[in-house]
């Protein structure tokens, strides 16, 4: 006998005592959802299908969403390192990007895990609670949403904040619409706009944005600003300066050395979760790309009118700053909420590019254009692919 | 936004010769019924739009709750006290012009005895000529029926109404601003400004707010009163 069937068996032996138990009609009927869950996560369901199989494919919600997460690794990985990164620079030390990497590595963690796990822990208390209500099973559908909510918080937003977000997102945003699968509006953004205008001292200006204050006591750097690099465009145009009050630029939106949402700063770390949803086909191109497009229409366009400022950003700026690479890649193609036809994909992707621009150069209130652009574009996605089909009828019925 | 589908309810054609108690079943149904089973706002969904505009506190949400009962009952009863004499061509126009006139009315005693609260209704006053449940009352009730049922449907309907401004005021008056009828609940060491960790929360003083509130409140609703399972 291995070790595997050494460690195993007797978990196994303790399930199959409680299975009897927990079957519907029997004394914790309740309980079943919460069972079935917990033992179809750690072993192979015994079961099988019972009719003929249709369709042959190795690729199912758990391995959809898991590739998600993975993913969204490098963002999660550089936003801990970052958060520790903003906050040295912010007293003073460890300045050069190089330096103190496994302090600022360690400062990050304490700050930003916590997060995670309020929202993993908030998310799943509620799914586990719907479906036993709806005697239904547990799906994946949270891991992803559970992931992407950290990566779009500020890193000094309060515990408790997260946790009453998520329940919103979760309770008002999902499950009042039918669950995974059923939902209108992309679930993490949900419980970003609630927070967004619930709390806005929280989510905006120039104190969410860099883990440490004067209110904690700390010596800051001469010239401290907080504001995301975003904010600063608003009045200064191209004169960004960094956390420390040094001139920053391009370079360093790319790398994403920049105060901002946790997941959101580096477009490297970013467009390497890009490259894996690509590879495995599970995000769609047609709405990257689009996105992409859309935005720099408008960029393009704004820089020919050039009347303010913030106007006259190189156009291509603007896929490097805030939330527009993150949410173009995670949040605009999420398969549930987005246009399913392709044809509507691409006019869905460019229509949130090109409102993601405009709204932040309109209404400096609301530098995240992005996510108020892929929330209103959600609720016109199926009104997007109605007209995509009833063209495609009517064209055919032409020719017929 | 108008829920237009409203069913006359005819008037029995053979009443009983013996007098009906005043309070008899089938008028405490019309009393009752809007309460919640027949609600304006949850079921029939009419009236939405003040409902979102004067909750954000308890007071002028009372206020309108009572303005409102004031109308539905008073226009019920002369419509009802007139129905056979309205030709059938210009009804509306005699019952807009009862409820315009008893709206000014309303309007008139806000400004002379609450003053403040009147300032903060603004408009919604003067919008309850068109509320789209006094209208549909008239039409749907006061038209076809007696007097005194159509006094009961329409003090039931003004309370079914108003019971949904004050849920909802509460709620957007405790999370929006951390007090009840003016009276602070949340303590005001817990606030951040004061060394704690609470922020009152912003979004409850926008509309949206009632709107989330009031889709809960239907939700609740319709999980508990198997009645209203199979409505669309």
């Amino acid at each position: 006998m291995n070790l595997r069937h050494a460690i195993s068996k007797p978990i196994r032996n303790v399930f199959d005592k409680i299975k009897p138990h927990v079957q519907p009609g029997e004394k914790f009927e309740m309980a079943y959802t919460t069972f079935d869950a917990i033992e179809s996560l750690l072993f192979v369901p015994d079961h099988t299908t019972k009719s003929g199989v249709h369709i042959r494919d190795g690729i199912d919600l758990k391995r959809t969403m898991i590739t998600v997460v993975i993913a969204m690794i490098p963002a999660l990985l550089f936003g801990i390192w970052n958060a520790g990164h903003q906050h040295y620079l912010a007293i003073g030390e460890f300045a050069g990007v190089r330096e103190g990497f496994l302090l600022k590595l360690l400062f990050g963690s304490i700050k930003v895990l916590p997060i995670v796990a309020v929202s993993y822990g908030v998310g799943l208390t509620i799914e586990f609670i719907s479906v036993t209500i709806k005697k239904e099973q547990v799906n994946e559908g949270f891991l992803v949403t559970g992931m992407l909510i950290p990566l779009v918080m500020p890193v000094n937003i309060p515990l408790w904040m997260v946790a009453v977000a998520t329940v919103f997102a979760v309770v008002i945003g999902k499950e009042a619409f039918g669950g995974t699968g059923m939902n209108i509006l992309n679930v993490a953004l949900t419980a970003r706009a609630f927070l967004f205008f619930a709390y806005p001292k929280n989510m905006s200006g120039d104190d969410p944005w860099v883990a440490s204050s004067v209110k904690d006591g700390q010596a800051l750097v001469d010239g401290f600003t907080g504001e995301t690099p975003l904010a600063q465009a608003v009045e200064n145009g191209t004169n960004i300066t960094s956390v420390s009050g040094e001139a920053i630029g391009l370079s360093d939106f790319v790398l994403g050395t920049i105060p901002g949402s946790i997941g959101e700063t580096s477009s490297v770390a970013i467009l390497l979760g890009a490259s894996i949803l690509l590879i495995t086909g599970i995000g769609s191109w047609r709405i990257m790309l689009s996105v992409v497009l859309g935005g720099l229409t408008m960029g393009y366009i704004f820089n020919l009118l050039g009347l303010n400022a913030f106007m006259s950003v190189p156009f291509y700026y603007h896929l490097f700053m805030g939330g527009f690479m993150f949410g173009m890649v995670f949040m605009a193609t999420d398969p549930v909420t987005a246009a399913q036809t392709n044809r509507g994909k691409y006019i869905y992707g460019f229509l949130i590019g090109l409102l993601a621009v405009m709204i932040r150069v309109f209404n400096p209130a609301y530098p995240e254009g992005m996510m108020l652009a892929i929330l209103l574009m959600n609720v016109f996605a199926p009104l997007i692919d109605h007209y995509v089909i009833q063209g495609n009828i009517n064209r055919r019925l032409a020719h017929g | 936004m108008a829920n237009e589908e409203t069913t006359i309810q005819e008037e029995p054609k053979k009443e009983p010769k013996k007098k009906e108690a005043l309070f008899s079943r089938r008028n405490r149904r019309y009393l009752l019924d809007p309460l919640d089973d027949d609600n304006p706002i949850t079921v029939q969904v009419l009236g939405i739009c003040s409902a979102l505009a004067v909750t954000t506190k308890i007071k002028p949400a009372f206020v309108m709750a009572v303005s409102v009962v004031a109308v539905t009952l008073f226009s019920n009863l002369i419509i009802s006290l007139m129905r056979k004499g309205i030709p059938n061509r210009i009804r509306m126009i005699v019952q807009l012009t009862v409820i315009a006139a008893l709206v000014v009315l309303v309007d008139q005693v806000l400004k002379a005895y609450l003053y403040d609260v009147s300032t903060q209704l603004t408009v919604f006053v003067g919008l309850i000529i068109t509320n789209c449940i006094i209208m549909g009352r008239l039409e749907a009730f006061a038209m076809a029926n007696k007097p005194w049922p159509s006094v009961l449907d329409g003090i039931g309907n003004g309370l079914g109404y108003g019971a949904i401004l004050i849920v909802v005021a509460v709620f957007r008056e405790l999370l929006g601003a951390g007090e009840l009828l003016g009276n602070r609940i949340i303590p005001l060491s817990w606030y951040v400004e004061n060394g704690g960790w609470y922020v009152n929360n912003g979004l409850m003083v926008l509309p949206p707010a009632a709107m989330f509130l009031i889709g809960i409140y239907i939700w609740v609703q319709r999980g508990f009163n198997k009645k209203l399972h199979n409505i669309s």
